[in-house]
């Protein structure tokens, strides 16, 4: 605790235990509870489709049903612990450890071109520790967030400048190209995130427009280069386009995009019952408990469930924004915005391309996916956010 | 929302936020209404896209229903062949299409080559016959004809013939009992194609791309309670095809059998009698053509007078049915159907149409009592009829003298009815004809069903034509143009002539149409079936019936589903007396009248036997077609051959023949125990507890 609280509990009388907790300004009640019960109802949900995707997949769970809703239940007590420790520290504590861990995720990524990165459909983005696979991308849209969040608020937190300045947004830049550059070439989902993350954070960094139009007009421009110089292969393009025409590639991202859209489409209403989706328990789905878990969502919970989980979400994305918008500092807003803009594209995109109005990507669906470091990663980006929010001014 | 912390927070960084929270929320409700869209709007289209994702069919054919006689003896059934099929699908994924595999298999099964290609082939507008029109996922038969050893060969070297498969299968047969083969009442089957699998899809029992469909005949019309339904049952299947659970199951129902009324054993005399009356008919000169009779087609027809049941139905030529079975070959196809063939496929006894000739005076005559003409008048019988320069003549230019009208059509004397039906066109107007004629003649061959289908339950059957001023009418609007153009021509010859004339007057009923009317020819047509149902009409006291061939429908547990009663479709127009003076007439006709020296000695107080000739012209050089149509009290026989000669000549012994053998008349006398069926069949055959329908053969008759 901060040396200001210090002196207020000296001045003021003793409380009971029951007491401390219900005061206005306790820890319990600065924590935002709609927000953490908003996060934790999705993972439960997602563990629960999870379970319904898997339990019919021998192949997968070596004749266990229960395999993924355990390993997914331990994902959500470890990000659990995670997200309390990042509380309990506090983002204002972590501030000077981020360039280790800045350091520490770049390092992983790169892990991953070693013999001990793992290549899992045809993208090199896990490592393999002793049975364990991770993901260290998750972790480094952690640091990228972290990482320009220190360097944009500096001078600013300082009160030496109003606004993030051109030499600040440059190492910030310089920040997020390092692991962009790593994963750009085979984790396309990745670089996307990536650059959402970026492109979010100039703008609520209140860095001159300049910056974020410029960042718009590069990605634009460098589509248009790929494809003035037919860098990609028309396979790749073809892929690319399938979500919009399945015919296209239709044994594989098309097929994949049809069978999700058949899944959902057929969901209805009420859809057709947990544990009842016939597309679901055949199997049509490829990648059904990670990538294309909303698809479970869609067809057994139908538009009731799915719309409901799009609900939540965007009651997590609301509750983020709002404490963007009450923190006192540059480098808290930063991070809940950089927040923000990670899991609300990531949720675009992954919801988007099982509804067939976004192209496919490997990217997991924040708290619902099965995978351990996206979940983890998710979790201490809430707990990130509630550290912001009990740091935050009193309002009223 | 809007309290801004009372912090240094600059309005430029909230401003941000919010456009930030506006992007974010706007891309949430792209989300939502995606899918509403996908799920709400687009659900169902989904649904059933999902359903055709995870259910597999399997289907095990319904057994086709028999075809039974009126004692239920089978004239169709099944039997179980070894059938050798090709799959087409398998066969396309070889380097050479499968060319080489149906070599091999031609030569294990000692086809030619190219016979095995051509049946397997799938038919197109271009497409000769043989060739698949069913459907081209499903296996085609090669033969049904395999022995097991080529079976066993196929089944053990599936390397060798990859796609070539060799399963016994229930199959029809056509057993012909007693000889009888009823071919063209039978019909045949062919595969379906794929617009009836798709047209049939929502009805109660869709067609499956592996079934075969009756084409003609009794197969055809009874093809909904002869085909049953196939068994399906619906698998849940994962994506890779495992089964996951049976969702629905439906055994398969064998189709219903169908007893007829056909008694194939009159049937098998009455197919023999025509063949062999053509037969004769061949044989003998024909003074007038100055050639041999060519008889190269007939019918015949046996009815029961009292419900119009068909008890035999023939049409020659005919054919063995079972060349459909199985896939039909390229001679076989051309044998039954090219230009020299006389298309045998043809049931002629429903579909074939011509003038009746003077079997159609007790028509005319009724009309002649109904119009005022007295019974036992006095009607001239000269040797020929002068009407404006045109001159129509008797037969063999034969004088009477004055007669009465039944003497007329037990010597079948033209003149008579040319005078009534003269009379009855001038009292209509002649050529300026009045408002509303009475057209006596015309009304009352309408009355007697003709002009119309008899509406038997078979299918392509022909109406006839009663040719009165309606038909006239339309006739000539239909032709007006080209006889026109050919009147305006210079041309100057007979056709010629005949097309300015009709041209401008082909409208009016002119006194020649009348009197070719009046004794069954010029263009009126009539088919054997109506012709004998009118006679069994007088025959019965004077009820018309709709013929009809289906009997019973029995299930496979041998309830009787559905049992055909008499169906009545009018009453003759003639007075009690009127009815009597016609088979007194028509008796005359059999004891001393044209018909007399073909049925001496025939037992006429046991069986009284009425009848009438008719000896019809046809057009150009064709000679004339024979009819001859005989009753009793219990049945009426038709029978008629094209370019034949006389009715009494081509068919008396024939028809005689066919009596005999329906009443067990030898000699002179009458023997019960010889008879086929001295009564009509009453009952429809035994059905054993097994629901099985047990035959009634001739050595269990008592």
């Amino acid at each position: 605790m901060s040396t200001r609280n210090l002196t207020i509990d000296r001045l003021a009388p003793t409380k009971s235990a029951w007491r401390r907790l219900a005061d206005r300004d306790s820890l319990v009640r600065r924590v935002d509870w709609v927000l953490l019960l908003a996060a934790l109802a999705l993972s439960l949900i997602g563990i629960v489709l999870i379970y319904s995707a898997t339990r019919n997949r021998t192949e997968i769970t070596g004749g266990d049903p229960e395999f993924f809703l355990i390993r997914q239940s331990i994902n959500l007590a470890i990000g659990l612990a995670l997200a309390v420790a990042v509380m309990w520290l506090g983002h204002q504590r972590l501030r000077s450890f981020v360039p280790v861990f800045y350091a520490l995720s770049i390092g992983a990524i790169l892990l991953v071109f070693t013999p001990l990165g793992t290549e899992i459909n045809g993208q090199r983005a896990w490592l393999s520790l002793g049975g364990y696979t991770l993901q260290p991308g998750e972790f480094a849209k952690v640091a990228v967030v972290l990482g320009m969040a220190v360097v944009l608020a500096d001078q600013v937190d300082a009160g030496d400048r109003e606004f993030p300045g051109t030499r600040a947004v440059l190492q910030a830049l310089a920040l997020a190209t390092a692991p962009l550059a790593v994963v750009v070439i085979d984790d396309m989902g990745m670089a996307m995130v990536l650059s959402m993350i970026v492109l979010g954070i100039l703008l609520a960094s209140g860095a001159p427009l300049k910056w974020s139009l410029g960042l718009i007009t590069a990605g634009i421009g460098a589509g248009v280069l790929v494809w003035a110089l037919g860098l990609l292969d028309s396979y790749q393009i073809d892929r690319f386009a399938a979500f919009a025409d399945p015919s296209r590639d239709p044994s594989g991202v098309g097929y994949n995009t049809n069978q999700a859209r058949i899944a959902i489409g057929q969901g209805g209403l009420h859809g057709m019952g947990l544990f009842n989706g016939s597309q679901t328990t055949g199997q049509f789905v490829p990648e059904q408990h990670t990538d294309f878990i909303f698809t479970v969502a869609g067809e057994e919970l139908g538009f009731v469930g799915a719309g409901g989980i799009i609900a939540l979400i965007g009651v997590v994305l609301w509750r983020a924004l709002r404490i963007a918008r009450e923190s006192t500092d540059l480098y808290s807003t930063v991070i809940a915005a950089g927040i923000v803009a990670w899991m609300a594209f990531q949720c675009f995109e992954n919801i988007g391309m099982a509804l067939g109005i976004m192209p496919v990507a490997g990217i997991p669906l924040p708290f619902l996916s099965y995978g351990g470091t996206a979940m983890f990663a998710v979790w201490i980006a809430i707990g990130l956010l509630q550290s912001v929010r009990m740091k935050r001014a009193l309002t009223v | 929302m809007t309290n801004i912390p009372e912090t240094g927070r600059t309005s430029r960084i909230t401003i941000r936020l919010v456009v930030i929270q506006i992007l974010v929320f706007s891309l949430l409700l792209t989300l939502g209404g995606r899918l509403w869209y996908l799920q709400i709007r687009q659900g169902d289209e989904f649904a059933a896209q999902a359903a055709g994702n995870h259910v597999q069919q399997v289907i095990q054919p319904a057994v086709r229903g028999a075809i039974l006689d009126a004692r239920g003896v089978p004239i169709a059934d099944n039997e179980t062949r070894l059938v050798v099929s090709a799959d087409r699908t398998e066969l396309s994924k070889l380097p050479d299409d499968g060319e080489q595999v149906l070599a091999d298999v031609a030569e294990l099964l000692g086809l030619p080559a190219d016979e095995v290609v051509n049946r397997v082939r799938l038919c197109d507008a271009e497409t000769p016959q043989p060739c698949w029109n069913g459907s081209p996922y499903q296996p085609i038969p090669i033969t049904d004809e395999a022995t097991t050893r080529q079976a066993l060969q196929i089944r053990e070297r599936t390397e060798d013939f990859p796609g070539i498969s060799a399963e016994p299968t229930a199959v029809r047969r056509y057993p012909s009992p007693e000889g009888a083969n009823t071919a063209q009442v039978l019909g045949y089957l062919s595969p379906v194609t794929d617009d009836e699998v798709a047209d049939s899809e929502d009805t109660d029992n869709p067609l499956l791309r592996s079934d075969q469909i009756g084409r003609a005949g009794l197969e055809r019309s009874y093809d909904e309670y002869l085909r049953g339904q196939a068994g399906v049952t619906r698998y849940e299947v994962d994506k890779f095809g495992r089964v996951l659970g049976q969702s629905e199951s439906e055994a398969a129902r064998a189709g219903d059998s169908l007893v007829t009324t056909i008694d194939t054993r009159v049937q098998a005399v009455v197919e023999r009698e025509l063949v062999q009356a053509m037969e004769v008919a061949r044989g003998q000169h024909d003074d007038i053509s100055g050639r041999n009779y060519e008889a190269e087609a007939g019918s015949a027809v046996v009815l029961e007078n009292d419900t119009g049941r068909v008890v035999a139905m023939a049409s020659a030529p005919d054919y063995d049915p079972n060349v459909w079975v199985g896939g039909i070959s390229t001679d076989d196809y051309s044998r039954l159907t090219d230009e020299n063939s006389e298309y045998p496929l043809l049931n002629r006894a429903i579909m074939g149409q011509g003038p009746p000739g003077s079997t159609f005076k007790v028509v005319t005559s009724t009309a002649a009592v109904n119009a005022g003409f007295d019974w036992n008048g006095s009607y001239d019988c000269s040797s020929s009829y002068d009407i404006g320069g045109q001159t129509f003549r008797n037969f063999e230019s034969s004088s009477y003298g004055p007669i009465t009208l039944g003497r007329a059509i037990e010597v079948s004397c033209n003149t008579v009815f040319y005078g009534i039906a003269h009379r009855e066109w001038q009292a209509d107007g002649g050529n300026d004809p009045v408002d509303d004629p009475d057209d006596w003649l015309f009304r009352t061959a309408h009355d007697f069903g003709l002009g119309e289908a008899t509406g038997i339950d078979l299918p392509d059957e022909a109406a006839g034509r009663i040719p009165d001023r309606q038909w006239k009418e339309e006739y000539w609007e239909a032709n007006r143009d080209e006889w026109c153009e050919i009147a305006d021509s210079d041309r100057d010859d007979y056709a010629a002539r005949i097309a300015r004339e009709n041209c401008t007057e082909g409208m009016t009923m002119r006194a020649g149409d009348m009197l070719n009317f009046s004794i069954g020819q010029g263009d009126v047509l009539v088919t054997p079936v109506q012709l004998a149902s009118v006679y069994a009409a007088l025959g019965n006291g004077g009820t018309l019936y709709q013929p009809q061939v289906g009997r019973a429908v029995i299930g496979p547990d041998g309830t009787v589903r559905d049992e055909f009663e008499p169906q009545e479709t009018g009453r003759l127009p003639a007075d009690e007396q009127t009815m009597q003076n016609l088979r007194d007439a028509t008796e005359s006709v059999i004891t001393t009248g044209s018909a007399a020296w073909k049925f001496g000695g025939w037992p006429q107080g046991e069986i009284p036997l009425r009848g009438k000739t008719g000896t019809a012209e046809a057009s150009g050089d064709q000679q004339t077609t024979s009819w001859l149509a005989t009753y009793t009290d219990d049945y009426t026989v038709v029978m008629t051959i094209s370019q034949a000669g006389t009715g009494s000549g081509a068919s008396g012994d024939a028809v005689r023949h066919i009596w005999e053998a329906i009443y067990g008349v030898q000699g002179g006398s009458v023997d019960d125990d010889a008879a086929l069926l001295p009564e009509p069949h009453r009952d429809l055959p035994r059905i054993d507890e097994n629901g099985t329908i047990v035959p009634q053969r001739d050595d269990d008759d008592n």
